[in-house]
């Protein structure tokens, strides 16, 4: 039996009985009613951040003193879901462009993230010697500094503005995902069927890229999962502290939690309801990740 | 044992250097260059020129990086743009309130989450199980500055059980003659003090250990329901152990192994955590006093800080590892 009709078969074997690892994680996935509601909550996060301009009744930044009196905000009514915040402009709207300005910080810091730490660990993992000891010894290094404490000192080094948000979470990300893949792909690389095409003569870069990375890239999902919840709450802690966007006509939850600690007597839903969009967006990711972890890892199938 | 804990602290040794090359590094990349950014926007060209004199700003970079090595080793971290004081000074006032309220959290998530997760375990797929999963779900779903100001709002401001702000009673004239209220409350023997020093300490400790609560419950949970089948536990029930016997000397006792870790590594974080908590609680410690530097772009101490925490957090680990190997002979031989 030649190479070609050898691999044509492990295809059928496949097609017929595994059904494939992917359609299979799916399936498992969708079987699991905590991933499921995970992912409900996830769109409809990314559908409210994503049409925010269609979904928010009144414009976020927009003051209405007239309707603050001293000592009084309104809380919820039919003109204001919600209510309003101490200026009186509408909650319910700057939760909905809060949605936008978290999914925007979360995507683009965890794809930054992401992207120079699978690299590094990629490199470090395929070169290994002292490629892979230098670019370790790094990420240690970045480990050692606790994550919100990092991202403060990258975001306060570079100023107030969403862009610094968004470099310093993913800066945090940087050596989580280098070194998860690098560990990833160092179990791969001992096993039999890298060995396998080694042994068919199968090149060393083909190896790594068509073998090793694929396999070793199931944890790097669930991670990217869980990094898109921490990232929420690392931007809402971030401009809690008053590190987010110099504009103050940008939503954001932090922000608008920040914004209320003085007025927390007089008007608790402008903390509850920023609070609560927080909560429940995280709650989406951490049950998808949890989800998918079950999923994708062969230790939880009992 | 002792080939171990040298050989973990030779292993910190590049740690700390590359920590505090970062740091080095992170200063000097600030907008406006290191000496306008410790001596604030409104420096005077004789001060700018002061300080870069004194930092040594004109000599080669290895210098300046050699003589900013000496002058941490020696705990000389500068001086504060908006209080004028030394960051040392402050540091060693502000320290102990962190740690106090670190300490207290960790009480809190040790004594509630170990017992949760142990419980939970033993009701395997039953309500207080089902409870206790998604609690700890929700426990790290909510940032500790919402979870605070909630408190804060329910208990203080609302049914006024506990008070809302700071560490102490404004009135208050009690001695403090170690930093940490609770003990220097107990070393002068004051009862009055010591209740307020606790009911001050009791909302920002529940809000900063609620994370650390809902790891320890999730891993102890676990931990838990690895060991209730290892063949020793099947082996000292059928040898008709007392159950009670059985938990304490083989669940329990081989379960915390894991629990260990995770309370080493969290005490650490909370230790940063605190940053948030204190704001909202203005509890008067390190994280309160980064806040404020974050507010006033006063780098010198924000440098100063986050060096030290960094430095704490790593000898924190270091301890976690140790006790780890005393606990566990497995781990001392690889």
């Amino acid at each position: 039996m030649s190479l070609a009709e050898a691999e044509a078969k492990e295809f059928q074997v496949e097609g017929e009985q595994l059904v494939g690892r992917w359609a299979d994680a799916r399936q498992r996935l969708l079987q699991n009613p905590g991933a499921v509601v995970g992912l409900v909550l996830i769109a409809l996060f990314v559908l409210v951040g994503v049409l925010a301009p269609l979904l928010a009744p009144y414009d976020p930044g927009q003051q209405d003193l007239s309707l603050i009196r001293p000592g009084v905000v309104p809380g919820p009514s039919a003109d204001h879901w919600l209510g309003v915040d101490q200026l009186g402009r509408d909650i319910l709207s700057r939760i909905v462009y809060g949605a936008r300005s978290s999914l925007l910080i979360g995507v683009v810091s965890l794809g930054f993230g992401a992207l120079v730490g699978l690299t590094l660990g990629a490199l470090a993992g395929a070169a290994g010697g002292w490629v892979d000891t230098v670019i370790m010894r790094l990420m240690d290094m970045m480990l050692a500094i606790p994550g919100l404490l990092l991202a403060i000192g990258v975001a306060a080094a570079i100023g107030r503005s969403l862009t610094a948000v968004m470099i310093a979470i993913g800066v945090v990300n940087i050596p989580i995902f280098a070194r998860m893949l690098r560990g990833s792909m160092l179990s791969q690389r001992e096993s039999d069927y890298v060995l396998a095409a080694r042994a068919l003569g199968v090149r060393q870069s083909r190896i790594v890229v068509g073998h090793i990375v694929p396999n070793s890239i199931a944890p790097v999902i669930v991670q990217a999962t869980l990094a898109l919840a921490t990232a929420i709450i690392d931007a809402a802690g971030l401009a809690f502290l008053g590190l987010g966007s110099a504009d103050p006509g940008v939503a954001e939850w932090g922000r608008m939690l920040a914004e209320t600690q003085s007025f927390l007597q007089n008007a608790p839903h402008a903390a509850i309801f920023p609070g609560l969009a927080i909560v429940v967006s995280c709650l989406g990711f951490y049950l998808l990740g949890e989800g998918l972890r079950e999923a994708l890892d062969p230790k939880f199938r009992r | 044992m002792l080939k171990f804990t040298v050989r973990r602290l030779v292993q910190l040794v590049p740690i700390l250097i590359g920590l505090s090359i970062l740091v080095f590094v992170w200063i000097r990349a600030l907008p406006g260059g290191p000496a306008e950014a410790l001596l604030g926007e409104r420096a005077t060209p004789e001060a700018v020129e002061r300080v870069r004199d004194l930092y040594g700003l004109d000599r080669p970079i290895w210098q300046q990086y050699l003589s900013y090595l000496g002058q941490v080793a020696q705990l000389d971290f500068g001086q504060s743009v908006v209080s004028r004081r030394l960051v040392s000074t402050e540091i060693s006032e502000r320290f102990p309130a962190t740690v106090e309220l670190t300490i207290a959290a960790m009480i809190f998530a040790v004594g509630v989450g170990i017992p949760l997760g142990f419980l939970a375990a033993k009701r395997y797929q039953r309500p207080l199980d089902h409870l206790s999963v998604a609690g700890s779900l929700l426990g790290v779903a909510i940032p500790v500055f919402f979870l605070g100001l909630l408190l804060k709002y329910v208990f203080a401001v609302k049914l006024h059980w506990l008070p809302t702000v700071g560490r102490s009673a404004a009135t208050s004239t009690s001695p403090h003659p170690t930093g940490f209220y609770v003990l220097d409350a107990i070393i002068t023997n004051d009862r009055v003090a010591l209740v307020d020093a606790v009911r001050h300490l009791v909302l920002p400790a529940i809000a900063l250990g609620t994370i650390p609560l809902a790891i320890i419950t999730r891993i102890t949970r676990a931990a838990v329901l690895d060991v209730v089948n290892e063949d020793y536990v099947r082996t000292a029930q059928a040898k008709g152990m007392e159950p009670r016997v059985v938990d304490r000397r083989h669940v329990l006792r081989n379960a915390m192994l894991p629990v260990t870790t995770i309370i080493g590594l969290q005490t650490g974080l909370l230790l940063s955590g605190a940053i948030l908590t204190e704001h909202v609680f203005a509890w008067g410690g390190m994280g309160q006093w980064l806040y404020q530097a974050i507010s006033y772009r006063d780098y010198a101490v924000l440098q100063a800080g986050i060096l030290f925490l960094a430095i704490v957090f790593v000898l924190v680990n270091l301890l976690v590892d140790i006790s780890y190997a005393l606990l566990d002979p497995r781990i001392r031989v690889r």
